[in-house]
């Protein structure tokens, strides 16, 4: 008779449970712990040198808003994640119309597409740093045999061009993933559709502005949102490559929150900047996420 | 009012997964076509699954390249050319309307596409729309349309750009069967009416006699037979369109290097067949259905050649008692009986066959 009544395993909700269990616990170990940490920290005095706990209110706050180059910082990350996410977008549709494509060795050209993305990031942007250096870089090398340019740039050491590399470096790195997003929303667009475009009359830009595009935005923006968020979070880029400079020019919100907190020791107001991070993310995912849904409903 | 047509028409895919394999596996979807359509004519494109109807069609439209082969549109050889400039229109099988877009702007997509001037573009398709009583919907989206309805915006679509030809692969199939019928009705009377060359791919006989001019039977890539309605179905050129035209198919009875072919509402009792010229044979009853009116009588026939399991259909207006289980006295004009030969399965010339 037992074996006649349903188990544990048929209960779909107990199941659902189970299943799910590792992934809440990880969550809330590794994002929601340090979430709530850092909220506590960024009211109290805690550094690195005197780790007791004394609530202190707002006052990291009005300290971390006094300072000029937190106000930098927070220019820097609304530039740096625009055009960032802009030219991520832009090269990550034509990337996925490569990769759609049906050509000869066309496997060589995705693995090339996609090869930025699978190299670990400390290692690629160590590769830029060589590529943008003052005296050996290749890029100026070409530049300057191809006459463009007289003497090297030097791309790393000027506010405006060190910019500009953070920016093309990360765009460079974060465009395969946006790619391959955009590949799924164009592969799942009907192929009849496309045709029925050909046979209308419809030339290649006609077809990729009135057809292609329209049906393709809710996921183009998805891939936007990636692209955003993870340019708006990362410092990766502008530590190994400017290290914040020249004089905060590359500094971003997570950068300056690391060199305040972590490696200036005062953990209170570097959880006070990277706490700022939070409701403008917040804000971006929600407004995307808005617009992908009445994209959807259309 | 232009012509089409195809010569030597060949087309092959490989199969990318074998080829890898050292194994070279090509697929001869249309295996030399020759086919024409006359100025204003329906040519229907009837074939299995598989046949390579829609591949041909495709290859007309300009979306596939031809392996070897010409396709000619008004006389001028199109391989090279792209869809756009062969001025054809074609309606899918899913329509395919643009989703994003209202009726009215799927409709006047094409002549923007050819930069019209603006007005011409309302004009025309206001016409379109009247043409096919779908004006009220002009403002809506594709997903909130019936079926039906996104066949006609497909089809005023098509039409808005005076196409040379319409091409329309299997426009109905999306339809469910009742709508189908009247559907079927109104595309023959718009043809009718707008009188443009037109190319029909269908797996549907019903579909094929009643709107085609002529039909063109395909199989494995090749035209079987290419002829009206009324010539497939009484004539057909081989073993293969006799067996795939027609509902039940033709019965075919072997008789010596012989096939002897005759279509089931041609074998009937005996009794009600004139006596001056038919052939009878002995029909061993097995099973009966009655369908719409009319008898069909499952069988074995003996006595015209090898003992085969035929069916014969019986009109409503004959109610002569056929018992199931029994033997029963059947007869066939002489004039219906077809031959081929049994082992080409073409037409071959009559063999007497003695009449007692």
């Amino acid at each position: 008779m037992s074996a006649r009544r349903a188990g544990l395993a048929d209960r779909d909700g107990f199941l659902a449970w189970v299943m799910l269990l590792p992934s809440v616990i990880y969550i809330l170990a590794l994002v929601g712990v340090p979430f709530l940490l850092a909220v506590a920290f960024a009211f109290s005095d805690v550094t690195t040198g005197d780790p007791s706990y004394d609530f202190v209110g707002f006052g990291n706050f009005t300290a971390v808003f006094d300072d000029g180059v937190f106000w930098r910082s927070l220019w820097n990350t609304l530039l740096f994640t625009g055009c960032s996410m802009v030219l991520i977008v832009v090269f990550g549709k034509i990337l996925a119309n490569l990769l759609i494509a049906d050509f000869h060795g066309k496997w060589l050209v995705r693995f090339l597409i996609l090869l930025p993305w699978t190299t670990p990031v400390a290692l690629s942007t160590i590769s830029w740093l060589w590529f943008l250096d003052s005296i050996y870089s290749p890029v100026d090398w070409t530049l300057r045999h191809l006459g463009l340019i007289d003497q090297n740039v030097v791309w790393l050491g000027d506010p405006n061009t060190a910019m500009l590399s953070v920016i093309l470096v990360q765009t460079w790195r974060l465009t395969p993933l946006a790619a391959v997003i955009v590949m799924a929303g164009l592969v799942a667009i009907p192929r009849d559709i496309d045709e029925a475009a050909r046979i209308d009359g419809a030339g290649f830009w006609r077809r990729m502005f009135e057809v292609t595009i329209p049906l393709s935005l809710p996921v183009i923006a998805v891939a936007a949102l990636f692209g955003a968020i993870m340019t708006f979070t990362d410092m990766t880029v502008s530590y190994v490559l400017t290290r914040g400079g020249p004089t905060h020019a590359t500094d971003v919100l997570a950068s300056w929150a690391y060199f305040r907190g972590i490696e200036g020791g005062d953990v209170g107001q570097g959880a006070a900047i990277a706490l700022f991070l939070f409701p403008i993310l917040l804000a971006g995912v929600v407004a995307i996420l808005r617009a992908v849904r009445r994209l959807e409903a259309r | 009012m232009k012509t089409v047509e195809v010569r030597a028409l060949v087309k092959t895919f490989d199969g990318h997964l074998r080829k890898r394999r050292g194994k070279a596996d090509t697929v001869r979807a249309l295996d030399g076509v020759d086919l024409a359509a006359g100025p204003g004519e329906y040519l229907v494109l009837l074939g299995p699954s598989g046949c390579g109807k829609t591949t041909l069609l495709r290859t007309i439209a300009g979306l596939e390249r031809p392996t070897e082969g010409e396709v000619l549109i008004d006389g001028q050889v199109v391989n090279g050319l792209p869809p756009r400039v062969r001025q054809i229109a074609m309606v899918f099988q899913s329509y395919a309307l643009y989703p994003h877009k209202t009726v009215m702007d799927n409709i006047v997509f094409p002549l923007r596409a050819e930069k019209a001037p603006k007005e011409t573009r309302e004009r025309k398709a206001r016409w379109a729309a009247g043409l096919l009583e779908i004006e009220p919907l002009l403002g809506r989206k594709p997903r909130q349309l019936s079926g039906g309805e996104r066949q006609r915006v497909a089809l005023a679509r098509a039409l808005v750009r005076d196409p040379a030809v319409f091409l329309l692969d299997e426009p109905l199939s999306n339809l469910d069967a009742k709508m189908r019928a009247t559907a079927r009705d109104e595309l023959k009377r718009f043809q009718q009416q707008i009188g443009t060359t037109t190319i029909y791919v269908t797996h549907d006989q019903a579909e094929a006699m009643g709107l085609g001019d002529r039909i063109a039977v395909l199989e494995r890539g090749r035209v079987r037979q290419v002829g009206t309605p009324v010539e497939v179905y009484d004539d057909p050129a081989d073993t293969f369109v006799a067996t795939f035209i027609g509902s039940p198919p033709m019965n075919l009875v072997r008789r010596g290097d012989r096939l002897v072919g005759f279509r089931p509402e041609h074998l009937l009792p005996a009794e009600s067949v004139p006596q001056d010229a038919r052939i009878t044979m002995t029909l061993q009853v097995e099973r009966m259905e009655y369908l719409s009116g009319d008898r069909h009588v499952y069988g074995t026939v003996t006595g015209l050649g090898d003992a085969t399991r035929v069916i014969a259909r019986l009109p409503a207006t004959l109610d002569t008692p056929i018992t199931p289980g029994e033997p029963h006295e059947f007869a066939v004009p002489a004039g219906r009986l077809r031959f081929f030969d049994a082992d080409a399965g073409t037409r071959a010339p009559a063999v007497p066959i003695g009449d007692r």
